[in-house]
């Protein structure tokens, strides 16, 4: 059963359609990434996850039940951070954990609050107020205040946003296991594919509010499908060569190159069949179908 | 609900900002009490200038009970507005601080927060009236000694006698509380509308200032709108202080002049707090939290 | 020169005073004796202000009295509004001092009494009183009535009534009687912004008279009083 199962969802800022007709689940021990520029609608689609925002139209359901009608249902089972770790400047991180952890109907000991803390690794510092707290710290006490009440579903959104290096690594460590190890269900948004790519099991791409792709991410990241870009000094030429010859298959419908979706034994069979032809070629550019997709989106928006 | 309250509180009082408004309303009581302390004989003089002329006064005038008096007319002009400092920065406060979308992402509903909250911001604002009645009351009493209160009003005197100043004064306190959460469900309505601190304080606190000088102007034009204003209203605890007379012109101890007046204004100040607080909570609730 | 007569008008005046004083009058005379029998007093009481802007309600209070003129009306634990200088004008103060000229004004009906009137005049320029007259019920020697014009504050007229204590000359009530002058303090002072009603809208229509009444229900005489107490 999919754990979040959004249908045909528009959200509408007077003209502006910052989520149109955008539909996807995503299942049980999924990590799914949620990838997309900034400004291309993902935060929109996640803060109507979690009722922040409400939807022009369509329809959210979580744990198969409504949302809607749901609401305070749902969010008991979810943990989240939304974009900035904005937290209490005069607070502490163990303060912040107490309070939210109030506000939920599980009994949360101080066990479970110095579990999570150490989880985040923010043990030593729990008695510090925020304030003196360093970007990268912050963000990982939000993660802690959505884990703290262990959720079944985990909605991240840009959750390495301001981390150094060595943080990036520790949180894709974390959600990782998260999902491996304790079966959660993780939504996790990033511009960065790079990001996304090395913990997500399941990729949607969206661009200007609607989806482009989606998929396992063995699929995209499917070595035997390479897209290959082919830069020409006479592309009618190239064209030609490729449609008369066996990779005619292959050549994909676009306008903004020479785009040919192709495993990737036989990459140097048409380098060589190109250049046995006299195409002049300049470059030959071959990647993964995930990242094709990403620099496409991101090339179309420039 | 209750965890609401509880940790909107405990969040209230941990913020330094909260006990400016305690260290203003202590500092201001302290500066008035000293100055009549040291002055008050003059202040009285001045007062009585016109009863000078006839009659002798004779006893404690300035005693703790005019003194809290006098603290209340000064003071209850300015209370209001550290009261916005907290009331208006409720909902607004957390929208530009951002932390908003963390409580409306929590399994409470939106008008459980805003009810929540404006229950914490009320028991704030009861809490500052507690401490104001302390100091300008208690304090006042055990500095300046009890004795009857001497009221000079506009057109006339009142004499209450000490046994029957007391339980006017938990009266006025109470009506107090009505004005004061008026004044929060108002700063909390303002707060409901906007998405960063300053705007909304500064509303409420411009509101206040502007109705209450509507409501103190005697021009006949405001005349007209000077009843439904809830400045105006806000006013009346001091109907606690005017007392009946019979027909021998004597003071009938334990009696209140116009309770009917007091009664109203209790009445405009709740639909006032109720009309407040259901917007916020209309107003939040259809709200897109994007901050 | 002028200066120099009016002098010399006192100095016969005063003479002349005496004179009348100790021939003329004897129920002046009987009245003083009469006062004289009371050295001091502490008398227990129900004081009554009855003043167009003043709301207060009654008070106990205690009146201290001593010779010659020593008086202190005090409210028990509370606060008190007295005429403005009206106590010392009371029949003691008046009377006992001896400064004076009494001059005979005839009779007058008063509540079913015919009361003699005199007027007395001081004789000495440091008293604060300019003229009194007293009506007296020459049958009890006992003042019913003064009207006493000061210097400075106005006229007060002190009506009593006699009980109990009637032999010393003590009146069981006494009301002064006294003008008022308007009362109004502005907005901005008492900070009073409602529409505030006056007091009576009646009474407002330039009651100028105001009264303070006290009942007086046990006098404890010549039991000594101390001079602290003034």
């Amino acid at each position: 059963m999919p754990v979040i199962q959004v249908h045909q969802l528009s959200k509408h800022f007077g003209a502006l359609k910052a989520v149109n007709q955008l539909s996807f689940n995503v299942n049980e021990g999924e990590v799914f990434g949620f990838l997309g520029q900034n400004g291309s609608g993902k935060s929109t689609t996640i803060r109507m996850l979690l009722s922040l925002i409400h939807p022009t139209s369509g329809h959210i359901e979580l744990f198969g039940k409504p949302l809607q009608s749901h609401r305070t249902q749902i969010l008991e089972e979810i943990g989240a951070i939304i974009e900035r770790p904005d937290l209490y400047p005069y607070l502490t991180a163990q303060e912040h954990l107490q309070l939210f952890a109030k506000l939920r109907s599980k009994k949360i000991g101080k066990e479970d609050i110095h579990n999570t803390l150490q989880k985040v690794g923010l043990l030593d510092r729990s008695k510090d107020k925020v304030q003196t707290f360093s970007l990268g710290m912050k963000q990982r006490l939000g993660i802690a205040i959505a884990l703290v009440h262990n959720p079944s579903l985990i909605i991240l959104d840009e959750p390495t946003n301001g981390l150094d290096p060595q943080g990036i690594t520790d949180i894709r460590t974390l959600i990782q296991q998260l999902a491996k190890e304790e079966g959660k269900t993780v939504l996790v948004s990033s511009h960065l594919l790079s990001e996304i790519e090395q913990m997500a099991t399941q990729i949607m791409i969206i661009h200007k509010g609607e989806k482009v792709a989606e998929g396992p991410i063995q699929k995209l990241l499917d070595p035997n499908k390479m897209i290959v870009h082919i830069k020409t000094t006479n592309d009618a030429h190239a064209v030609q060569v490729i449609l008369s010859g066996s990779f005619s298959n292959y050549l994909m419908q676009r306008t903004d190159g020479i785009y040919l979706s192709i495993p990737t034994y036989e990459i140097p069979l048409l380098n060589q069949s190109l250049v046995n032809a006299g195409v002049g070629l300049i470059g030959l550019e071959s990647r993964n179908a995930l990242e094709d997709y990403f620099l496409q989106v991101t090339s179309n928006s420039n | 609900m209750k965890a609401i309250i509880s940790i909107e509180l405990y969040k209230i009082f941990r913020r330094p900002r909260t006990y400016i408004a305690f260290g203003a309303i202590a500092a201001l009581i302290m500066v008035i009490q000293l100055g009549l302390k040291m002055d008050g004989q003059s202040y009285a003089g001045f007062l009585m200038k016109d009863i000078n002329d006839t009659l002798t006064v004779d006893g404690k005038v300035l005693n703790g009970y005019l003194i809290c008096y006098i603290l209340l007319q000064l003071l209850l002009v300015h209370v209001p507005l550290l009261v916005a400092l907290i009331a208006a920065d409720m909902i607004s406060g957390e929208a530009n601080l951002g932390t908003l979308r963390l409580l409306f992402t929590t399994p409470y509903s939106r008008t459980q927060w805003v009810l929540g909250k404006f229950i914490a911001a009320s028991i704030y604002t009861i809490v500052l009236l507690i401490w104001l009645a302390f100091l300008a009351l208690f304090v006042s009493m055990w500095i300046f000694g009890t004795d009857d209160l001497f009221l000079m009003k506009s057109n006339y005197v009142v004499l209450i006698q000490e046994q029957d100043v007391l339980w006017r004064y938990v009266g006025a306190f109470v009506f107090a509380s009505f004005s004061l959460l008026t004044v929060t469900s108002l700063g909390f309505l303002m707060s409901s509308l906007a998405n960063n601190s300053i705007g909304p304080i500064v509303g409420t606190m411009s509101a206040i200032v502007f109705f209450t000088i509507l409501s103190t102007l005697n021009i006949p034009l405001f005349s007209v709108i000077k009843p439904y204003l809830f400045t105006t209203h806000m006013n009346n605890w001091k109907e606690f202080f005017d007392i009946k007379v019979n027909e021998n012109n004597e003071a009938v101890f334990g009696t209140i002049l116009n309770m009917a007046k007091i009664k109203t204004s209790l009445i405009v100040l709740t639909l006032h707090i109720i009309l407040f607080v259901t917007a916020s909570v209309f107003i939040t609730k259809r709200k897109d939290i994007l901050s | 020169m002028k200066k120099t007569i009016s002098y010399i008008g006192i100095i016969v005046a005063i003479l002349f005073a005496q004179e009348v004083n100790a021939q003329v009058d004897p129920l002046i005379e009987k009245v003083s004796q009469k006062l004289a029998l009371v050295n001091d007093y502490v008398a227990e009481g129900v004081m009554k202000t009855d003043v167009s802007f003043i709301k207060a309600s009654l008070g106990k209070v205690k009146v201290y009295f001593k010779k010659p003129n020593l008086l202190k009306v005090k409210k028990e634990g509370g606060i008190s509004l007295l005429p403005k200088g009206g106590v010392s004008v009371t029949i003691n103060s008046l009377l006992n001092t001896k400064q004076y000229i009494a001059l005979p004004a005839g009779t007058q009906s008063y509540e079913g009494k015919t009361l003699t009137v005199i007027k007395l005049v001081p004789t000495d320029e440091k008293l604060d009183w300019v003229i009194s007259t007293l009506w007296i019920d020459p049958s009890d020697a006992l003042v019913y009535k003064t009207f006493t014009t000061t210097k400075e504050n106005g006229s007060y007229e002190i009506t009593m009534e006699y009980g109990q204590y009637a032999s010393y000359g003590l009146p069981s009530k006494i009301i002064f009687g006294f003008n008022t002058k308007d009362y109004k303090l502005p907005n901005g002072i008492t900070l009073e912004f409602g529409d505030e009603d006056p007091i009576s809208k009646q009474k407002a229509l330039k009651n100028k008279k105001g009264k303070i009444e006290i009942k007086y229900t046990n006098y404890t005489i010549n039991k000594g009083v101390s001079n602290s107490m003034f």
